[in-house]
């Protein structure tokens, strides 16, 4: 069973990418999704914002496209543009793993969004690159030995989970 | 694919409820959803049919409480249960960490949950994954109904691996959470292995 970990220091990463891309493309809100529909990180006006439903419709919505881009015979779409009345959402995938999300009204503009995210885009794939050799290397590390935090999980730790 | 997210302190998790269309996938999640408390979810998500048949998933968002520091998030997902939904079953296989196999207990059912027993083994090699391997749950539904065959009967049918497997009337709530922790333990078990 494959494992996504993320550690702080990439974390700090991708969440000041992120922050300089929101502030840049003058988008309100700007997120990043695993293709499994788990959010990874986020910045903008989020109080109003279902991020966990938001992280699983988004990563649907990707699935489905991926899926009809191979019916017709493409790799996948890299770009999903969602038009609305007054919020537009601009979905984009980085290096083919996570998916990146802006959604911006009349204060910014597809043109200025697409130029911005392009840029962001290339130094998130650096991140979770980054991130792909380390857990690569940790995993070599474990058997050295070195156990992760989950190594002793005891059937009374996960009974309490349930206790009422 | 379990997410661990060290600098959130989380784990996230995905299990996802298959089985033949009506065998009560959605009802499971929605007696879940009813059952907990507001602070430990977050919204269901149902995207289905005008006639409530799902139409690519249910999505429940759940915080089951904190293991060794680490919050433990579960996203449990529902598949569509009709046959020619299947591209859109296979995609929310994707990442999948544990299964529940939800069997329909009626008689005229059987054939339907052996035809989607198969189908689910099929999708999962898809994406690389063994039913074999992977935390698994079976769950006899419906066990209110008069039709419905002995349990021992579908067991001998059914049963896969030994796998665990919990009598259920879904609307009721009779076996939802048992099997929703039988197989939550089985995906938190998997982490001691890495
Ligand atoms: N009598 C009885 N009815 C049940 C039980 N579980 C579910 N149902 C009913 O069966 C019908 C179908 O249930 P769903 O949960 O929507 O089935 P599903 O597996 O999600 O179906 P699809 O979305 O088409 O795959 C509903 O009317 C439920 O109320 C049960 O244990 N006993
Ligand atoms: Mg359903």
């Amino acid at each position: 069973m494959a494992q996504f970990v993320l550690f702080d220091e990439e974390f700090q990463q991708i969440k000041e990418v992120i922050g300089r891309l929101r502030a840049d493309a003058q988008a309100k809100v700007v997120f990043i999704v695993d293709k499994n529909g788990q959010q990874i990180a986020a910045q903008g006006d989020l109080e109003a914002l279902d991020t966990t439903s938001l992280a699983s419709l988004t990563a649907g919505n990707v699935a489905a496209t991926d899926g009809l881009a191979k019916l017709i015979g493409e790799k996948e779409f890299p770009v999903l543009f969602h038009e609305g009345e007054r919020d537009n959402v601009y979905i984009s995938i980085v290096g083919q793993r996570v998916i990146l999300v802006v959604i911006f009204d009349e204060r910014s503009s597809l043109g200025l969004v697409r130029l911005r995210v392009r840029k962001a885009n290339q130094d998130l794939e650096r991140i979770f690159v980054a991130i792909q050799a380390k857990v690569e290397s940790e995993k070599e590390r474990r058997t050295d030995g070195v156990d992760s935090p989950f190594a002793e999980i005891t059937d009374d730790d996960i009974d309490s989970l349930f206790r009422e | 694919m379990t997410f661990i997210n060290y600098a959130a302190r989380e784990i996230n998790c995905k299990i996802v409820y298959y089985g033949p269309g009506l065998c009560g996938k959605t009802t499971n999640l929605q007696y879940i959803y009813d059952r907990t408390n507001p602070a430990a979810k977050g919204k269901l998500i149902s995207l289905a049919t005008e006639t409530d048949r799902t139409l690519f998933f249910d999505f429940l968002p759940l915080d089951l409480g904190t293991v060794r520091g680490f919050k433990t998030r579960f996203h449990l997902y529902t598949v569509p249960g009709q046959v020619f939904y299947d591209a859109s079953r296979k995609l929310i296989l994707k990442g999948v960490d544990g299964v529940v196999f939800v069997a329909d207990s009626q008689e005229a059912r059987m054939d339907a949950n052996v035809e989607s027993m198969r189908n689910l083994e099929k999708n999962l090699e898809d994406h690389g994954f063994d039913l074999n391997t992977i935390p698994y749950v079976l769950q006899f539904n419906k066990r209110d109904l008069p039709t419905a065959l002995p349990a021992d009967e579908m067991y001998r049918q059914l049963n896969y691996k030994g796998e665990p497997t919990f009598e259920a009337t879904a609307p009721l709530g009779t076996g939802v959470f048992d099997t929703l922790k039988a197989v939550a333990k089985q995906v938190l078990m998997e982490l001691r292995k890495k």
